[in-house]
């Protein structure tokens, strides 16, 4: 019950203040094109009806939220997931090269932590580096990306995972070199009374230490992995995918298919975000974690 | 003088001097002082007086910049490379990912104990500390005074011969304090250490030491060095009686003559 209170109903309050705007907004914005429509069908409509044509267009400027959700459910549940129109399918690609940039990115970020905590001379060059490439628009890099790669004949999965990698080390590289600088001096002058080695400071303090930093930046470089992804599909010309499905949207004004996209990449990120935050739990509580 | 056989620890000279950006920091200058086997030595003085700065040296966490100091007739380095000492801190620093019988473990598997050897040493050491049957519990799950508990039985299991407490129980209650001073004397009985032990409290350090040296700061020196005479066995009571009374009092003046309290 209390968690009914405390979580859910504040969410779902926010939810419903959504919907409202958003039939609000379609109204006030596709109601000059059904102005022009009726005025050149001489049709003349009560306020309900007028209200009503506003958000039934085909291709609305703005769908409304129910046309949106009938146009998910439809391709969602009722095709073939094997079907070109199918958004299990298209969020079934982009979550593939999403993973595997994300297990690249997660890689890299966590090697490049590492160098940075133990080199002296890499803590001083790289870090500069690693900031750089992230002020670089990603959608300026992934064209290149894409092209580049064509042209040695690499196609389809790599290239939109190392758009994904490219977003996804950063948050892990800085979350990790922070988590494995996390010990106390007291905790490593214990270390030191020990003589333990470095390898031993390392495995046997530094890496438990750094988990929850880990997690946490994982979070952030999950969802990026998933834009990376996305943005990765749109100067492909990719045939298949949440951002080819956007880029089709776009070309033929199907905003309600360019919509429900979103719908689907946004469900995709907050299920992956879920899948990360529920495995960094379980870690913790197996690492003794006093339960909150 | 047969220093090499009971001389645990022997500073001549000793001094160390921090460099920092208001100018040099006389942490300790001119420490001479003899630890023998056995001893329960107690480092009493105000902050900055250079105590923990020299129980740092004797476990080589700090490097003296000048004088000449051994443990177990070696040098510091030597000393802690060959784990001659066990160190416990003002803060329990168990690792919380870790239950107490893993803490207490960490050292052995560094230093490369077998399982079997393990499991009988914490299974020791946690009798030693009373804390048999918590050794499954995580440190969140225990109070302050039984986490430094399980510190001092870390610090126990390699069976090092020295044990360098720096305040271990200052962060704890009075009463809390009081029950684990007695069964610190306790435990120093039955394992027959040599503790070098780091204190800002006159009572603790009159009640637990056979020796207590007095240090007062600017620079961190030894102004007095105090024999307990005591008996060896001592029940808290002892506290009140006049002899207690006594020293207590020598330290106090001890500590006054290094003019502490004016400033």
């Amino acid at each position: 019950m209390t968690s009914l209170r405390h979580h859910t109903l504040p969410v779902l309050s926010i939810l419903v203040a959504i919907v409202v705007i958003w039939y609000v907004a379609a109204v006030f914005m596709n109601a000059p094109f059904q102005h022009d429509l009726d005025r050149r069908a001489s049709v003349t409509r009560t306020t309900t009806e007028f209200v009503g044509a506003t958000l039934s267009q085909p291709k609305p400027v703005l769908p409304a939220p129910h046309q949106v959700a009938s146009n998910v459910y439809e391709n969602t549940f009722l095709r073939r997931v094997t079907s070109n129109r199918s958004l299990v399918y298209h969020s079934w690609v982009t979550l593939s090269s999403t993973a595997v940039g994300f297990t690249l990115g997660t890689l890299t970020g966590i090697l490049i932590a590492v160098g940075i905590v133990h080199v002296k001379a890499l803590d001083r060059s790289l870090m500069p580096w690693i900031i750089a490439s992230q002020t670089v628009p990603i959608l300026a890099i992934a064209p290149m990306v894409v092209v580049v790669l064509a042209a040695i004949n690499v196609t389809g999965l790599i290239p939109k995972a190392l758009i994904s990698t490219y977003l996804s080390f950063f948050p892990v590289a800085v979350g990790m070199v922070k988590g494995l600088r996390s010990p106390e001096s007291i905790q490593l002058d214990l270390m030191r009374t020990y003589n333990a080695s470095r390898a031993q400071t390392f495995w046997k303090l530094r890496v438990p230490a750094s988990i929850p930093f880990l997690f946490t930046s994982m979070k952030v470089a999950i969802a990026a992995s998933l834009v990376g992804a996305i943005v990765g599909e749109l100067p492909t010309g990719a045939v298949a995918g949440i951002g080819s499905k956007l880029l089709a949207g776009s070309y033929y004004s199907q905003t309600i298919d360019i919509w429900a996209a979103l719908i689907a990449g946004s469900v995709l990120a907050a299920i992956l975000v879920t899948i990360v935050g529920v495995a960094g739990k379980i870690v913790e509580r197996s690492m003794g974690g006093r339960p909150a | 003088m047969t220093a090499s056989s009971s001389s645990v620890v022997s500073a001549r000279k000793l001094g160390l001097t921090f460099e920092t950006n208001d100018g040099p920091v006389h942490a300790l200058s001119d420490v001479d002082l003899e630890v023998r086997k056995g001893d329960f030595i107690s480092f009493i003085g105000p902050s900055g007086c250079g105590k923990t700065t020299f129980l740092r040296v004797i476990a080589d966490l700090e490097k003296p910049t000048s004088g000449e100091i051994s443990v177990n007739g070696m040098t510091p380095e030597e000393a802690r490379k060959s784990r001659s000492y066990g160190y416990v801190f003002q803060a329990p620093a168990l690792y919380p990912w870790r239950t107490i019988e893993k803490n207490i473990a960490l050292p052995l598997e560094i230093m490369g104990h077998s399982t079997a050897e393990r499991a009988s040493r914490i299974e020791r050491t946690l009798d030693l500390v009373n804390l048999t049957g918590f050794g499954k519990k995580y440190p969140w799950q225990l109070s302050g005074g039984m986490q430094q508990r399980a510190s001092i039985a870390r610090a126990l299991a390699f069976d090092a011969d020295l044990l360098l407490m720096d305040e271990p129980f200052g962060a704890l209650d009075e009463i809390v304090r009081d029950h684990l001073n007695a069964q610190l004397l306790k435990l120093w009985a039955r394992t027959e250490k040599t503790i070098c032990f780091v204190t800002h409290s006159i009572p603790e350090a009159v009640y637990l030491s056979t020796r207590i040296v007095v240090m007062s700061p600017r620079p961190g020196r030894v102004t007095d060095v105090i024999e307990s005479t005591l008996p060896a066995e001592r029940p808290l009571e002892i506290r009140e009686t006049p002899e207690f009374l006594e020293i207590a009092h020598r330290v106090r003046e001890g500590l006054r003559a290094g003019h502490s309290y004016e400033e």
